[in-house]
């Protein structure tokens, strides 16, 4: 479909122009400014900035927003493969309206899912006023940052799952029932092992969006150093105390993190791939 | 689709699906179901009172102008790498998408840190910007910038592989025919992409408006100017006006549903293109 | 195992499959079922598998009625047009997965079913690619491993849908002769869909010409070119 490939020398115009604003719209947006957290982070001297990036009040920050975000990614996958296997498969009355809803995380502004899930698991909330009684609070408590982060990760692991599915084949699945395997045998031998590639890849958007996240978490956690404080509420700090090399510190080692899941989601990829062949 | 009788057992699915139900209802109707309650309350009256107060209303206007600028630069942005990308052939393509992809993978308080760094009062430019009475931190610039860096990838990750996938065949045709360059992109490949720029522009749009992290960060919160709608309402909720900060919110809310309901009748209308794509 | 098909009827939302076929073969025998698209020969293959539901009509194997039986229980081997290999096995997990997945009590020691991966890796002529996935192989080899691990069970009834429909003219005659021989060999009861008249005539011992959910003829190949029942096996055969 695609015609042959040309090099610059194609007659096709534009290559200059739109390579040109290309790059040197996403130096000036996206290279420049974070380079800017790699330079000030240092910008204090090595020391400066392990004490920054590697304090103990920090440390606990990284626990609590990548431990919620793993958690909540691991929630989402047992309930995204779910949801995408009863969208891909059934079909019942409402499944066009419950594909549409699985967006609503993307769409909804963070701060307004924020305010609305602590209103919900607060103990004056319809949730909150059945769970806390029972000893377990939600709101203000680590455990409402992954209450957050799974509103927030639930549309990744759906997505990603359901073309898999779409895509397996029938075949595959009669002729392993046409050898003897029950359904479940089925699932967990035959369908369940395709998959996996892609329910990886969900778990790492998930979890890198849940990491990072802020609007919707800062209000349901409690917000208490040392205890239930997120790591991007820990940056806000520094630079309100005009720390810039400090909040770069930090953001520096939230960044590197970032990356390395981004290069693991890449490889990830590339397994998918050669399964699928 | 496995013949009927292979599937799993009514009852089975049956449970299945009441399962998924119950949990996209608890997951995602509660809290959407939750803003609109709490928004409406106290009645009509005290919702229109909150929206309509000189400071909603600045907020309302300041995303608005924000989206307004935002949208189209990372539109007019998109089209160019996407055009670059797909119509051409060159070394490190790989890493420039990768490059391109990068702000999806920083959080949005590191996103309006860059620019803190970059053009606060401690930062880089920041005493060169002093002494001319420039101000991009606390004011438009900033949050604009702030929400450009967040929004960046949008629309180019949904043109690249539509451009990709429609290949050169088009355009060279237009060109052989005698349209000039520019004639070509309006004529031929705007139409062909469509679907694919609408899409994108909805997405780029709806992150725009909503988005908090990196604009709390670069904004003053100073009410009825550097306000957004999205950190409006956590002014709001601060001052425990909740019924306000709803009202407000509720906005942002009934703005997510307009843009899941143009989502899905985009993919609806576009589905063949979509499915060309993936 | 003698096939006995009765009055088997299907239809596909207003679209009518098979109209009131009836059929009987002998034990041993390799049958085919030959047609045009739509002439519902698969799907007729599909209810002798377990795989589609007769709206009417009975299926007996011997003296079982085994119209109501799952695909599992009915002591057959699929082949599927496309081989339906699990691509995340190798070789020899693909073809011991029918034996993998019996109950703990009906299970033969891991040992015994390596043997048997051996056994009928050497049966279709692929002796030593047990460790290979199915990604590493060619089409015609994809196909033998797809026989093989149909035959795990020991199966009385073989089912094969258009099994070399994909495969190229040379690959098709070396498994075409492979075929009748594991037949011969191992005493099956073979049934294959084909629309190949060359093939099924090749082949089978008898064949059954379907047009739109009717059996038009079913007879020795000789006997269906001397005497064509009808205009459309005289014309189908031309």
């Amino acid at each position: 479909m695609a015609s042959a490939p040309a090099s610059r020398s194609t007659p096709l115009p534009g290559f200059g122009l739109s390579l040109g604003v290309t790059v040197l719209w996403l130096s000036l947006i996206v290279l420049i400014p974070l380079s800017a957290v790699f330079v000030r982070s240092g910008s204090e001297g090595w020391h400066n900035f392990w004490a920054a990036a590697g304090s103990s009040r920090a440390l606990a920050a990284y626990r609590l927003s990548f431990g919620a975000a793993a958690l909540a990614a691991l929630i989402n996958c047992i309930f995204g493969l779910l949801v995408a296997w009863v969208l891909v498969r059934y079909r019942f009355a409402g499944r066009r309206l419950l594909s549409a809803l699985i967006d609503l995380p993307f769409a909804l502004p963070t701060a307004v899912a924020g305010i609305a899930l602590t209103a919900l698991y607060a103990d004056t909330g319809i949730i909150g006023r059945i769970l806390e009684p029972a000893g377990f609070p939600v709101a203000y408590k680590p455990a409402g940052v992954v209450v957050a982060l799974t509103f927030i990760g639930l549309p990744f692991v759906v997505r990603t799952v359901e073309p898999v599915l779409a895509e397996a084949s029938s075949e595959v699945e009669e002729a392993a029932l046409t050898l003897g395997a029950t359904r479940l045998q089925t699932f967990s031998r035959v369908i369940l092992p395709t998959i996996v590639p892609a329910l990886a890849t969900g778990f790492a958007l998930a979890f890198a969006r849940g990491a990072g996240e802020y609007g919707s978490v800062i209000f349901i956690a409690g917000n208490v150093p040392f205890k239930s404080e997120i790591a991007p509420l820990l940056i806000i700090t520094q630079l309100e105390e005009y720390s810039y090399a400090g909040a770069a510190a930090i953001a520096c080692v939230m960044l590197l993190i970032s990356f390395a899941v981004l290069l693991l989601l890449n490889l990830l990829q590339h397994w998918q791939q050669r399964r699928v062949g | 689709m496995t013949a009927a009788g292979l599937r799993e057992p009514p009852a089975a699915k049956a449970l299945l699906i009441l399962a998924a139900l119950a949990y996209v209802a608890l997951m995602l109707l509660l809290p959407l179901g939750a803003v609109m309650y709490e928004a409406l309350r106290k009645g009509w009256g005290l919702w229109h009172a909150a929206v309509t107060e000189p400071d909603a209303l600045a907020s309302i206007k300041l995303t608005l102008i924000v989206a307004a600028i935002t949208v189209p630069l990372n539109t007019v942005f998109g089209i160019a790498a996407a055009w670059a990308i797909a119509k051409f052939d060159f070394p490190g393509k790989a890493a420039l998408i990768a490059l391109i992809e990068l702000p999806f993978s920083v959080s949005p308080v590191v996103s309006g840190l860059v620019f803190v760094l970059l053009f606060g009062a401690q930062g880089w430019l920041g005493p060169w910007l002093d002494a001319h009475d420039i101000h991009i931190i606390f004011a438009l610039p900033g949050l604009v910038l702030a929400t450009v860096f967040v929004t960046f990838p949008f629309v180019a990750r949904q043109l690249i592989p539509l451009m990709s996938a429609q290949g050169r065949a088009d355009e060279e045709a237009a060109l052989t025919l005698g349209a000039s360059g520019w004639q070509t992109f309006w004529r031929v490949t705007l139409p062909n992409i469509r679907f694919g720029l609408l899409y994108g522009v909805l997405l780029c749009n709806a992150r725009a408006m909503g988005e908090f992290g990196a604009v709390s960060v670069v904004s003053g919160h100073i009410r009825g100017q550097t306000n957004t709608m999205p950190l409006q309402v956590e002014a709001l909720y601060n001052d425990y006006d909740f019924v306000a900060a709803f009202a407000v919110a509720s906005l942002l809310a009934l703005l997510a549903l307009v843009t899941l309901a143009l989502k899905s009748a985009l993919e609806w209308r576009y589905r063949h293109e979509l499915s060309a794509v993936h | 195992m003698s096939i006995r098909v009765e009055h088997v009827s299907k239809s596909f939302s207003a679209y009518p499959a098979l109209r009131d076929v009836s059929l009987t073969m002998n034990d041993r025998e390799f049958v085919a079922l030959l047609g045009p698209s739509g002439s519902g020969k698969t799907t007729l293959l599909r209810i002798l598998a377990g795989l589609e539901a007769p709206e009417s009509g009975s299926v007996w194997f011997g003296k079982r009625d085994v119209t109501g039986d799952k695909p599992a229980s009915r002591g057959i081997g699929f082949v599927f047009q496309h081989y339906a290999l699990f691509g995340h096995m190798t070789v020899a997990e693909n073809i011991a997965f029918g034996l993998d997945v019996m109950r703990r009590s009906a299970r033969p020691s891991k040992r015994d079913i390596a043997a048997r991966v051996e056994q009928l890796l050497e049966l279709v002529q692929l002796p030593g690619l047990g460790k290979r996935y199915p990604s590493q192989l060619s089409g015609g080899q994809r196909q033998r491993v797809a026989l093989a691990r149909a035959l795990a069970r020991e199966p009385r009834i073989l089912l094969l849908d258009e099994p070399f429909g994909a495969l190229d003219a040379k690959v098709r005659r070396e498994l075409r002769v492979a075929l009748r021989q594991i037949h011969d060999e191992l005493g099956l009861t073979s049934i294959f869909v084909t629309h190949d008249q060359e093939e099924a005539f090749a082949l089978a011992d008898r064949v059954a010409l379907l047009n739109q959910g009717r059996i038009e003829q079913f007879a020795a190949p000789a006997e269906m070119q001397s005497g064509p029942a009808s205009a459309f096996v005289r014309e189908f055969l031309d």
